[in-house]
């Protein structure tokens, strides 16, 4: 093996009271790929906003070639040869794909913008990697598996001695991914160390050559992947066995409660027809933007485009609002916490009272008694861990901010519960609390939603799932039958289903 | 790099101040004249160098609504320069009055990067600000038309080649602007970080270095807008182009710069200029009171809004194979 050309020692990070790392280490060498695994909120993410100077670090050291670095910000850690592709797509949309590929380091002939040379280089990059658009298209006008390619058309057009892929195939489909692994093997070949952070197996065994494994900020595992089996890196990041993290569902389906018939959009998805049972969990299953929190929107009267029949505990319903939907007896809990779920500025108790107002009412006044109560009952309900009911939102960790906005939803006395990624961006103590919830919730006779990318949790927790890719309702699985490989397959497109959508699909465009 | 709905949009604009400048001919072939038309250009070039600063300024999610303070505070100060030496140049004048804006224009962007406020809340202080210092500096009092420097009345009603000294600063700053938008690297990275300023962060653009400099150059361009309209009009005073930013933000908005950051071309904001020009020129010619003018200037604002929210709504994303 080369020399080290990456060393992180003793790094720590705190945020506020959150001790996001504690003393991590780390060794990467030039032309190899080192897997970096972890569950969510184990401080991955933290760690590359360090090497890439986005958030300084509190205390430790980074060598690059040997040589101490400080980065100060994004510019720094460029400079110094570390690229990222991030999770989040850090995409202008109404740019260029070049311009976003150059971005921040703009190709110039003399004072200006040399535009001629930014496309043709962006182009020769993007059909390197098979990517089947030109570079002036903009970047609005792109799927989200396209935005990826650009992103790793930007890292590679970057002569880079680290390059960072956070989660990078997250929204790629299985012959897309085929492709990528191509791409970090090149780059591997080129002697460009590969810091890889994923949370899929496959993916670390197929491509990896070392693991780091992260658990609550802290390195609690390293080696050969060579050496490594699944089982061992999963107790490693769980820090226990799987079957302690998933509660036990021993409720059983009744009645119908929900019907959907002929749930279509123009663009976003097509003939979905699916039921739901008092006591049951449906997982829905599929790649980041396979349409299923579109459709689900749609039942909540948020997708003014969608149409379908809604049956809801034997009643027609036709949402044009939320607020008829919520009237019926669904809630939502959405994906994107901070944006559609919790008021950040506004307390616990506020935030799990806003959503039925009314109910507080005496007179034309807001009873503050009866607002404290329900806050109350469902802070001891979901053992929601806060100083007080009236601490801020936002001075809560994920784990209880997204228990608040379940709160809010629950002190409804919903049916029917759509939890949409309800695990997203916790740790694993939050994750299994959250889970516990909603076990109790199907014990209680509620009906759940479970939208979720996450297999082992669809797969632990679902009593029936369906499979969802590119708009469209591929495969349905009952918990007898659940296999990994099978669902991964539906979703990704490698298995029969794949021809049965395309005739589908082009039915819909025709 | 412009897609084709701003292109569409541009070229709808053009043929709505086509169909207006001929109607308005219709009925009142006086406006169709060249003498009309330079009129027209003449009031419009000043709005027009005070919307590219306040273009750079929107593109950036910001809003600089100082600038009319601004233009009237660096007026009078070059009016005061005037009057106090007589021997004073032209050119003088010019690099001073872009001096004077640039630094006030550059608190703004001191006190929006260094106390991290919100534009629209320094900007609305910095707008109180210069118009009480036009008071203290001129004492209250008035510098009327035999007080103001020859040569700062003459810049204004100077012709060169066929057209008026004023319409050729306008055509350089628009000329300078788009160069700068589209060519230069600074240009391109505050559409970037107008249109996702967290991204921008991370592609290592330096935010605040960016956002100095748009509040710099707005503020030098309503400096030099000051300085000429103080002569065009022949004369400064504390409520001198008192609420023109609004005008100068509605001109903006109606050539499809948006309000939300990273979208907008000197092509459609000029647009806008000649716009708001043509409608403030048809609507005396063709009889309409002026307290009429400004409800249709402002109801032509919200139609236009409007419509554009209405073309950008989002029609779902493709999810489906195409």
């Amino acid at each position: 093996m080369s020399d080290v050309l990456l060393s992180l020692s003793g790094v720590h990070k705190s945020y506020g009271a959150t001790r996001a790392l504690r003393g991590v280490d780390l060794e990467l060498r030039a032309g190899e790929v080192l897997a970096l695994v972890g569950e969510n909120g184990a401080g991955k993410s933290t760690l590359v906003k360090m090497l890439t100077g986005v958030v300084p670090m509190d205390e430790g050291a980074i060598t690059l070639n040997g040589a101490p670095q400080r980065f100060r910000n994004a510019q720094d850690s460029q400079a110094a040869g570390i690229l990222a592709v991030h999770q989040e797509t850090v995409m202008f949309e109404e740019l260029s794909v070049a311009e976003n590929i150059f971005v921040g380091r703009h190709l110039m002939r003399g004072p200006f913008v040399n535009w001629p040379a930014m496309n043709a280089q962006a182009q020769t990059v993007l059909s390197n990697i098979g990517a089947r658009f030109t570079a002036t298209t903009l970047v609005k006008d792109l799927s989200l598996a396209e935005r990826h390619l650009v992103e790793i058309a930007r890292a590679l057009s970057q002569k880079a001695l680290v390059v960072i892929l956070d989660e990078p195939t997250a929204a790629l489909s299985q012959a897309e991914i085929r492709d990528f692994y191509g791409i970090v093997r090149k780059l591997r070949d080129q002697g460009v160390g590969v810091i890889f952070i994923t949370h899929k197996f496959d993916e670390i065994f197929a491509v990896a050559d070392r693991y780091l494994v992260l658990r609550d900020g802290t390195a609690v595992g390293n080696g050969l992947i060579a050496d490594a089996t699944e089982q061992e890196l999963v107790r490693l990041m769980a820090g226990r066995e799987i079957d302690q993290i998933y509660p036990h569902i021993d409720s059983v389906p009744g009645a119908e409660v929900l019907t959907v018939k002929k749930l279509s959009h123009p663009t976003e998805f097509n003939d979905l027809h699916f039921n739901l049972h008092r006591g049951e969990i449906l997982g829905f299953y599929g790649l980041v933007g396979s349409g299923r929190s579109e459709a689900m929107l749609a039942i909540m009267g948020l997708n003014p485009e969608a149409t379908g029949e809604f049956t809801v505990l034997g009643r027609k319903l036709d949402a044009k609002r939320p607020g008829d939907a919520i009237a019926a007896g669904i809630a939502y809990v959405p994906e994107e916490r901070q944006r559609q779920g919790g008021i950040l500025s506004f307390s616990v108790q506020d935030n799990i009272s806003l959503a039925g107002l009314s109910r507080f009412a005496t007179g034309p006044w807001l009873s503050a008694m009866k607002e404290s109560a329900l806050c109350q009952r469902m802070t001891e309900r979901l053992r929601i861990k806060t100083q007080s009911p009236h601490t801020l939102l936002s001075g809560l960790s994920g784990g209880n901010q997204q228990k608040v906005v379940i709160a809010k939803w629950l002190g409804l006395d919903p049916r029917i519960v759509i939890l949409d990624e309800p695990t997203k961006g916790i740790d694993l103590g939050a994750k299994q609390a959250v889970y516990q919830l909603i076990a109790e919730m199907v014990k209680e006779g509620l009906a759940v939603i479970l939208i979720s990318s996450e297999l082992p949790e669809v797969m632990n927790l679902a009593h029936r799932v369906i499979v969802m890719r590119r708009g469209l309702q591929v495969a349905e699985f009952a918990k007898a039958d659940i296999q990994a490989e099978a669902i991964v397959a539906a979703a990704s497109g490698l298995d029969g289903s794949s021809d049965h959508a395309h005739a589908v699909a082009e039915g819909v465009a025709a | 790099m412009k897609n084709k709905l701003t292109i569409r949009r541009e070229w709808l604009l053009l043929a709505i101040i086509v169909v207006i400048a001929l109607a308005v001919g219709a009925r009142a072939p006086v406006f169709l004249t060249w003498r009309n038309g330079m009129d027209i250009a003449n009031d419009s070039a000043i709005l027009a160098i005070l919307v590219m600063g306040q273009m750079l300024v929107l593109l950036t999610r910001g809003i600089d609504l100082s600038v009319a303070s601004n233009l009237a505070l660096t007026g009078m100060a070059c009016a005061l320069v005037g009057k106090a030496f007589p021997e004073v140049n032209i050119v003088v004048l010019i690099i001073m009055a872009l001096a004077v804006g640039a630094l006030l224009g550059s608190i703004n962007g001191w006190l929006i990067t260094g106390f991290n406020l919100p534009p629209i809340v320094v900007t609305l202080g910095t707008l109180s600000a210069y118009r009480g210092a036009i008071f203290v500096a001129s004492k209250g009092a008035w510098i009327s038309d035999q007080d103001i420097h020859v040569a700062i009345k003459g810049l204004p009603r100077e012709v060169w080649l066929g057209l008026p000294a004023l319409v050729w600063f306008a055509l350089v700053v628009l000329a300078l602007s788009a160069v700068f938008l589209n060519l230069r690297k600074a240009g391109r990275e505050i559409y970037a970080l107008g249109g996702n300023p967290h991204a921008a962060t991370y592609v290592g653009i330096r935010v605040p270095q960016r956002l100095r400099l748009v509040y710099t150059l707005s503020g030098a361009l309503a400096g030099l807008a000051g300085l000429l309209w103080v002569g065009r009009y022949s004369i400064a005073y504390t409520e001198l182009a008192a609420g023109y930013e609004l005008t100068v933000i509605a001109a903006c908005v109606i050539g499809g710069v948006s309000i939300g950051g990273g979208v907008g071309s000197v092509l459609g904001a000029a647009l806008g200029v000649l716009f708001i020009g043509v409608v403030n020129g048809a609507l005396p010619v063709i009889q309409v009171s002026p307290f009429w003018q400004q409800a249709i200037s402002g109801a032509v604002i919200l139609i236009s809004v409007a419509v554009y929210a209405r073309s950008e709504r989002r029609a779902g994303g493709q999810i489906l194979e195409r």
